[in-house]
């Protein structure tokens, strides 16, 4: 009854998933304007019939760029989990693995790597970036570099896993059939690490999303005037009262919604893993 | 008889009434003393010791604390007197002279002369004292002395005439020579009586203020001030609000509406501030961007052009919601007798700006902006993370520019990294800030104007001047701040700021207006545009009864 349950909210948590990508993607046909345009005469404006969520602060539509900020967060948050879950199967994967000298040395560098102040060095790395790059390389940028600088957390738990897998009944049987090194460890350890991969990188895809918004609360994110998630969750900074203007909520009910929705994806397997 | 009696009985109700009523008059027309007023600092006060102020908290601290030989209204902008009677500049602009008031005492009972001004002109002129305030005062390169003349007169002498000097004065609080206490015998309304680090500080009426209102009753009438230090300005309004606090100096335009939309009455707007918000061009010869760039950067033409296509009306208006005005040029016109009224704000000209830029050889191709080697017109403009009017600003900028077929990108950068690319590595091409203008004089941008100064942003320390209008730029405002007569210096500066028109070094955009709130229960309030905003006249503000009752 409970996995029946499960099963169903998993499919609901599909069918949001892949609705917001769909539309997201037909962003170019369903936004009523460019997600730059200006509409200099009605800046802050509430929903009306030409914009269905208002206007911005510089009278830009509020639907149009939840649409195209959407389909920007949403494609490369999972480009960037994608880099990361990588770097941490070669990292955590192979230390396990491998054992020994390798594991200590694996899991000393995680544990540096992941107590350093992240935000802090995010700061510095944007600021050492080049200035003039277009919105779009700053997107692909900023996502790339939090793909590379979140592998440490995942690595940690998969070097776990691959060591306990290390002394295993099917490695020993393996090795004494004369199976070793890369082979070893492609053919038959990493397949078993896979629902531990799964598990990290759907994990990390609303990570990076909460990431780039934060960073784009700092107004380090993703340039102008390309929205993103964290650039619409800025808007709400200085929103007092929810009741004022409800609409400018929207960019974060749908971030609650998706987040929930990756959450709900994970099998008990994955939750556990 | 009855006559009698009944006319006596009329007489005496007709004085009866005449007592009562005048009482009611006397009551309601004279302020009400006591009570304590709350507002909020943006951070914590860097330090209590009136000469080494730097910082706003501080600022706030020593206006309500300090007593000062002159003041400059902020209503008028007029120097009036305070600890001293009278003043007298010498025709070398090297000495002045103050007659002092005669009878008032320290806080902690210390009398006051001309010993304690001496005194605070030593310390303050300290080199290792490093106050800022201090710095204003250094007009050569010998050292400034003090001459008592009497207990009530005393003259101070500089190496080198300072224009504009007396005004100076309204900066340095007068410290003790002979209280044991220093920092916290004061000679203002108010003194510190509590602080508690990261929380609040606490002002108690100095009873010992030397200044009386028109019925002869000692100021201050509040009995104390409570600031309490809170940096988030969402907590601020919500307190404000609440009725937790009466003031509000400086509101964002985002609150000023709200507020003005629930509560009219408390939203202040004063209009126009000094304040402006800028953006210029990297200049530097050693810069490490492309020469083509340079030469955009370096011509009169792209960038009189590049102000000319900004639509200043529609800054003012979407970003600041109508609380602000195009700026015109490095003086607000709030500033009544420095700002040069011949000038006025650029008004938004395309199609002049891409005549001007055709002059230089640009040329548009498929809607996109090129020089005549062929480049793209494309640059970026740097700001600080965080502040969201200048980050609209650019986006606004980002938009007018594309008009032109200029493609900009914005970039917001943590504001270390920004100072330390814009004036050491000069790693940027176009930046966006704005410049706080608390000082009248234009003495106070002399650090701005001089071709060799840090602060010259767009080419600064230059050995000696690149372009022929900085050079003379740099004799007009030597040539203003070495004589002492306001007409010649007007008319230097005045010349400064067409050459700064016509050459746009700094592409000024708006000025800010000064926005403030002030709460119904505070009586006597009348924000003006000049800091301290709102408590400027802090001795004379009361509270009213209900408020006096529940604090």
């Amino acid at each position: 009854m409970q996995h029946e349950r499960m099963n169903a909210a998993r499919k609901l948590a599909c069918v949001v998933v892949v609705a917001v990508c769909a539309v997201s993607l037909g962003a170019n046909w369903l936004a009523p304007a460019g997600y730059s345009k200006q509409f200099r005469e009605a800046p802050s404006a509430p929903p009306s019939h030409q914009h269905l969520l208002g206007t911005d602060e510089v009278g830009r539509d509020r639907f149009a760029r939840v649409l195209y900020g959407t389909r920007i967060s949403l494609l490369l948050a999972p480009a960037a989990a994608l880099v990361s879950t990588v770097l941490a199967a070669l990292v955590g994967g192979l230390a396990g693995y491998l054992g020994g000298i390798w594991l200590r040395l694996a899991r000393g560098f995680t544990d540096l790597f992941l107590s350093l102040p992240w935000l802090f060095l995010l700061i510095t790395v944007r600021a050492l970036l080049p200035l003039n790059v277009s919105p779009l390389v700053s997107v692909l940028i900023t996502f790339l570099i939090l793909g590379l600088l979140g592998w440490a957390a995942s690595a940690r738990v998969l070097s776990t896993s691959a060591d306990a897998m290390r002394n295993s009944d099917f490695v020993l049987q393996a090795r004494a059939s004369g199976l070793h090194g890369p082979r070893l460890f492609l053919v038959h350890v990493l397949p078993n690490l896979k629902p531990v991969l799964y598990a990290q990188f759907w994990i990390s895809i609303p990570v990076f999303i909460l990431s780039e918004a934060n960073l784009g609360i700092l107004g380090l994110g993703v340039a102008e005037p390309l929205p993103s998630w964290g650039s619409l969750l800025r808007e709400l900074e200085g929103l007092i009262s929810f009741r004022e203007e409800p609409w400018r909520l929207v960019p974060l009910l749908l971030l609650i919604v998706v987040m929930t929705s990756f959450q709900m994806l994970l099998t008990n397997e994955e939750v556990t893993a | 008889m009855n006559m009698n009696m009944t006319g006596r009985r009329a007489f005496l109700r007709f004085l009866l009434c005449v007592v009562l009523v005048s009482l009611a008059l006397t009551s309601s027309a004279f302020p009400q003393s006591g009570g304590e007023l709350r507002f909020c600092l943006r951070g914590e006060p860097k330090t209590f010791d009136p000469l080494l102020v730097d910082d706003d908290s501080s600022l706030s601290i020593r206006y309500l604390t300090g007593g000062v030989l002159v003041r400059a209204n902020r209503k008028t902008q007029d120097l009036e007197p305070e600890l001293a009677e009278s003043w007298k500049v010498s025709k070398d602009g090297k000495q002045i002279t103050f007659k002092l008031r005669r009878g008032i005492t320290f806080s902690d009972g210390s009398p006051f002369s001309s010993e304690d001004v001496a005194f605070t002109m030593q310390r303050l002129m300290d080199p290792a004292l490093h106050s800022s305030t201090g710095d204003a005062f250094r007009s050569g390169g010998g050292a400034v002395s003090t001459k008592i003349i009497a207990p009530d007169q005393v003259a101070i002498i500089f190496p080198a005439p300072l224009a504009g000097l007396e005004r100076l004065f309204d900066q340095v609080a007068i410290m003790s020579t002979h209280s044991p206490k220093k920092e916290a015998a004061v000679l203002g309304p108010f003194l510190v009586a509590e602080y508690k680090a990261g929380s609040s500080v606490l002002l108690r009426r100095n009873p010992n203020y030397w200044k009386k209102d028109s019925q002869g009753r000692r100021l201050p009438y509040l009995d104390s001030i409570r600031l309490d230090i809170q940096s988030n300005r969402d907590v601020e309004m919500l307190r404000f609000k609440r009725g937790e606090l009466d003031l509000i100096n400086v509101l964002d335009s985002d609150y000023f509406d709200r507020l003005a939309a629930s509560s009219p009455g408390l939203a202040h707007d004063a209009g126009a501030s000094l304040d402006s918000d800028f953006m210029w061009f990297n200049q530097v010869g050693s810069a490490p961007i492309p020469e083509y760039k340079r030469a955009w950067f370096r011509s009169t033409n792209f960038r009189r052009a590049i102000s000319q296509a900004i639509n200043r009306d529609d800054l003012s208006r979407v970003v600041f919601n109508g609380h602000a005005q195009p700026a015109v040029g490095p003086v607000s016109p709030a500033n009544k007798f420095w700002f040069n009224s011949r000038l006025k704000a650029e008004s938004y000209r395309p199609d002049s700006a891409l005549k001007r830029l055709q002059a230089d050889g640009f040329h548009l191709k498929n809607g996109a902006l090129f020089d005549k080697g062929g480049n793209a017109v494309e640059f970026s403009i740097v700001t600080n993370a965080g502040n969201k009017p200048r980050e609209r600003m650019a986006v606004m900028v980002q938009e007018d520019l594309g008009k032109l077929g200029i493609k900009v990108n914005v970039v917001t950068l943590d504001f270390p990294s920004l100072i330390e690319r814009i004036s050491q590595k000069f790693n940027y091409e176009a930046a966006m800030l704005g410049f706080r203008n608390v000082d009248l004089d234009p003495n106070g941008q002399m650090n701005i104007w001089l071709s060799s100064a840090e602060n010259h942003a767009w080419n600064p320390q230059q050995k000696s001047p690149e372009t022929t209008w900085e050079a003379e730029v740099d004799r007009l405002m030597r040539a203003q701040a070495s004589t002492a007569d306001p007409k010649k210096r007007k008319e230097s500066f005045d010349r400064v700021q067409e050459i700064a028109s016509e050459q746009a070094p700094f592409i000024y955009l708006v000025n800010q207006n000064a926005l403030s709130a002030v709460s119904s229960a505070v009586e006597g309030a009348n924000p003006g545009i000049l800091s301290p905003q709102t408590f400027w006249n802090a001795e004379r503000l009361t509270l009213n009864a209900s408020t006096r009752a529940s604090r």
